[in-house]
């Protein structure tokens, strides 16, 4: 240790020659680089489980108890002659929500371009501390090893929704899955958390402490913005999930009653007396809203470069978009309560929590319309990041919007839990973080990798998703209108949704469509790692300092001096320089003014 | 047999597509493999953002034309739905307005602005009055519906005592629901999971000596009177459930260990609805539907015909039947509510001895 930290105190150190083995550099690496790939390869392989446990779900909406082969085949004693059982069902829509809340938009997008970015474009040699960025990946890791567990245990994988509301996760008599499954999903969530807990800190240490010299916060990338406001807002909720998952174990296993109260199942009254379940609603919804922004800040931090950078313009209002983000991180802690309407909760806090969440509709307003005006009058590079990027903010447009029906205490009785919230959620969270996190790998894989992604393949990829995505969740919004609620296994108990069986068999074709055509750009993604075509320095002429550093593997991410910071990262196409664009280590000529202050 | 042919057609088309994307990619190795976008990606694309933005009309238009029917924003049963019916249109016209303005700015500026070498693009990185203008522009509009969504709720969600409402308790357990009159007196008798006793068919807990629950009646379908306020108290005795009467605009959780409520006055009756011109059309067309999928929907034992009738779901994840946990509800006049509960059971006898 103390080698390595000589070497990264030393500004001015030429490369360094300390040996690495193949373990230390591909799977016990500090090195924030190679930690970022292995967050990327371990989200993509969530990820494709996730999707595809969406497709096998959505199948069984569109062709309710039909028997289908491909249940068969991946369900086992759980499709018996290939038709799928209800208990699955949930499980399988817990698992998907988990794995892609958690494992996927938060380890996957934070934990690979918070740990790439952070370092590169702040000019550091490497994360405050490698060894707790290591400790970080191996525990999402295990965690992540400890889900994939659950799936196989023989009650099944826990079912009891995302959000495992008690008393239906603590009790094995109310549902299978609240068995041994429940008790590995609450260990995966909370080793995940404490794996997430030392991402965070690093990154916040990281940004405060190791800036290069002249890069103060105002000349900070907006990336860097956005990660480090997502790890303060995870440091203050991760813990709370934390807290609730520990008293879930000992209401579970240790007979204590802070969740259960009066109850009678399966023939019995069990014992428990004087907890509510409302307290665990609290408790998880004060992470589980926060979380939402935990997911959508980094994307729009990535966005916000990729959409400046490809515009060849400087960033809309930069101080407007640093002071949304801090607005919305904010208001995302005081917001948890709307999620909880018509919980049993007093009417008035109702009320508290309608007036704040429309709040945050301001700041988001701010971000769309700043990204609008930064694309007018551009020489917009349309390459398949910025589609993405174009794609995040048209999805969290038609997202968002129906966030304000949501919030709406009124409105939220009569469409709660039902379809018309999977459709906003996806959209406005699901649809824009994974978008942002393409464009992120669009952009940065040439950083990551030394080589290009096809970009044929990435228009592809882009336009088939972006089409399939509106095509999946822009009806649902009428399915849920309707009244049709969510997590039904089957709708054909309800002759009243008869009229919604056509729509859903729309919706799981583009689902499929969509699903599958993530094939490309998986094939795209790996083959490109090793036959792509070799990257240039700079390929998008981006102002950043990542884009200034080799891309060979080396520990301390720059031979010689750090670079060192004269302007902020968006002076593109700034009058008076024959580029159109000025990077950041770049000093300023005689007489030219840093026009954003 | 068509969820296996249709699962044979996915795997050959994602093999084809594998196949597909793998020629695409080697045949361009030969020429032009720089990645970075040239001028013709950036026309190709532009004009696919214009396309892009029809597409979203497109599926906007195509599901109000298709879908247009389903929302529940018309024809409420009861007194506080159109008001919130008024809100949730209120709302809607607007999200679409600024939808569709703003989705157009960013795709038309997309095409408009689309990259050509030797341009440059125009230095303009900050403008505090237009800054201001759409945040004020916002503040205001959020005002208004936030006042306006404040008094709805408060209106629903403040129950007027002095109105004298019907009290009944709604009962959840996994996988039904059950209703407790509180007869003459309005007042339920005491209950607690603790005194369920299966044997004395007391399904419900009910204290058998407590004065107000000899009137008490226990059912599972739900009567209610045609524009007299009911107000539900609910009882969960496993796990969280949820009380959704999408009809009447009505919905709460049931919690195990505390007492929820939800108030309400119904003002259309079953029969009336039946006969109104929008549910004759919905059902016919859910009849025909129903003749399409004759074989099934006998095969699973049910009616091949579909009456209408208010229902009451279960709309919070309970559990392996969660799917189908549902109470009738009939809403009718007095006279024949008086009816229906002179051949009810109270409490006291509806117990086994």
């Amino acid at each position: 240790m103390s080698a390595t930290a000589e070497i990264h105190d030393h500004d001015d150190h030429d490369v360094h020659h300390h040996k690495e083995t193949f373990v230390t550099k591909y799977i016990f690496s500090q090195d924030h680089k190679m930690i970022a790939k292995q967050y990327l390869i371990t989200g993509t392989i969530m990820g494709v489980i996730g999707v595809l446990m969406s497709l096998m779900f959505r199948m069984q909406i569109a062709w309710p108890e039909k028997p289908n082969v491909l249940f068969e085949a991946l369900l086992g004693k759980w499709a018996p002659e290939g038709v799928m059982d209800a208990d699955i069902y949930l499980a399988l829509v817990t698992i998907h929500g988990t794995i892609m809340v958690f494992f996927v938009l938060t380890a996957g997008l934070s934990g690979t371009f918070s740990n790439l970015l952070i370092p590169l474009q702040i000019g550091a040699r490497d994360m405050a501390s490698g060894f707790l960025n290591m400790i970080s990946y191996w525990l999402f890791f295990l965690s992540s090893v400890i889900m994939v567990i659950s799936l196989f245990v023989e009650a099944g994988p826990a079912a009891a929704g995302w959000t495992i509301y008690p008393p239906l996760s603590a009790l094995p008599m109310a549902q299978g899955g609240s068995g041994m499954g429940m008790t590995l999903w609450l260990v995966s969530m909370a080793i995940f958390i404490a794996s997430s807990l030392l991402g965070s800190l690093n990154y916040i240490v990281t940004v405060i402490n190791l800036r290069t010299k002249g890069m103060s916060m105002t000349r900070l990338p907006l990336t860097i913005w956005a990660f480090f406001v997502t790890a303060i807002i995870g440091v203050i909720s991760f813990p709370v999930l934390l807290s609730a998952a520990l008293l879930l174990i000992m209401d579970r296993s240790f007979g204590t009653s802070f969740f259960l109260s009066d109850i009678f199942i399966q023939g019995e009254v069990l014992h428990y007396q004087g907890g509510s379940p409302v307290l665990f609603e609290h408790l998880f919804w004060f992470l589980g809203h926060p979380e939402v922004y935990i997911v959508l800040l980094p994307a729009l931090g990535i966005t916000s470069e990729i959409i400046a950078t490809n515009s060849r313009k400087p960033i809309f209002g930069y101080r407007a978009m640093v002071a949304s983000i801090l607005a919305i991180a904010f208001l995302s802690t005081i917001v948890w309560g709307h999620h909880m309407f018509i919980s049993g909760m007093n009417p008035f806090l109702g009320s508290v929590f309608t007036f704040t969440t429309l709040l945050i509709a301001i700041p988001s307003a701010v971000k769309a319309f700043n990204y609008i005006t930064t694309l007018w009058k551009g020489n917009l590079q349309l390459n398949p990041a910025m589609l993405f990027s174009i794609g995040l903010v048209s999805t969290f447009i038609t997202g968002g919007l129906t966030g304000i029906i949501l919030g709406d205490s009124a409105l939220d009785i009569n469409v709660h839990d039902t379809y018309f919230v999977v459709a906003h959620f996806h959209l406005v969270m699901g649809i824009s973080a994974l978008y942002g996190m393409f464009a992120g790998i669009y952009h940065w894989f040439p950083r990551m990798f030394g080589r290009m992604l096809n970009k044929n393949l990435g228009y592809l990829h882009f336009w088939v998703t972006a089409i399939c995505a509106y095509g999946v969740f822009f009806p649902m919004h009428f399915i849920g209108m309707a009244g049709l609620p969510r997590r039904y296994y089957t709708n054909s108990n309800f002759p009243l949704f008869d009229d919604t069986a056509d729509a859903n068999v729309v919706i799981t074709m583009f689902a499929l469509i969509g699903g599958v055509f993530q094939l490309v750009f998986l094939y795209n993604f790996f083959r490109s790692i090793f036959y792509g075509k070799k990257a240039e320095q700079n390929p998008w002429r981006s102002n950043t300092l990542e884009w200034t550093a080799p891309v060979k593997h080396m520990h301390g991410n720059w031979p010689g001096k750090i670079p060192h910071v004269y302007r902020w990262s968006y002076d593109y196409s700034k009058p008076g320089h024959d580029e159109d664009f000025v990077p950041q280590n770049v000093p300023m000529k005689e007489g030219e003014e840093e026009l954003h202050h | 047999m068509t969820t296996l042919l249709i699962f044979i057609i996915v795997l050959f088309v994602a093999i084809a597509i594998w196949q597909m994307v793998k020629i695409f990619d080697l045949a361009q190795i030969g020429g032009s493999s720089n990645q970075v976008a040239s001028d013709k990606d950036n026309t190709f694309n532009g004009y696919m953002m214009i396309g892009f933005l029809i597409f979203i009309y497109a599926i906007t238009i195509a599901s109000f034309v298709y879908l247009g029917d389903l929302p529940l924003v018309s024809n409420s049963a009861s007194a506080h739905g159109p008001g919130l019916d008024n809100l949730m249109i209120i709302s809607m016209i607007l999200i679409f307005i600024v939808q569709t303005i703003t989705q157009f700015l960013l795709h038309y500026f997309a095409f408009k602005y689309k990259g050509e070498k030797g341009r440059k693009a125009l230095f303009y990185a900050d403008n505090n009055t237009l800054e201001a203008i759409w945040t004020i522009i916002p503040v205001i509009v959020l005002a208004g519906l936030i006042i306006y969504g404040l008094f709805t709720w408060n209106d629903i969600m403040n129950i007027d005592e002095d109105e004298d409402p019907m009290v009944i308790e709604l009962y959840a357990q996994q996988f039904n629901w059950k209703a407790r009159y509180s007869g003459a007196d309005n007042v339920l008798g005491k209950a607690n999971v603790r005194l369920i006793d299966i044997d004395r068919a007391n399904i419900l807990g009910v204290a058998e000596d407590d004065i107000n629950a000899q009137d008490d009646v226990i059912v599972t379908e739900l009567h209610l009177v045609v524009d007299k306020p009911v107000l539900f108290k609910m009882r969960s005795q496993d796990v969280l459930h949820s009380a959704y009467m999408p009809h009447f605009r009505a919905q709460m959780n049931c919690v195990p260990g505390m007492v929820t409520q939800f108030g309400f006055t119904p003002t259309v009756t079953t029969a009336e609805m039946r006969q109104n011109p929008d549910i004759q059309d919905k059902v016919a067309n859910i009849n025909e539907l129903r003749l399409e999928n004759r074989e099934e929907i006998e095969e699973r034992g049910q009616d091949l015909r579909y009456e209408f009738d208010y229902l009451l779901l279960c709309n919070k994840i309970c559990g392996k039947s969660h799917f189908n946990m549902q109470m009738k509800i009939i809403v009718e006049t007095q006279e024949e509510y008086d009816a229906w509960m002179a051949t009810q059971k109270t409490f006291p006898n509806s117990l086994l001895n």
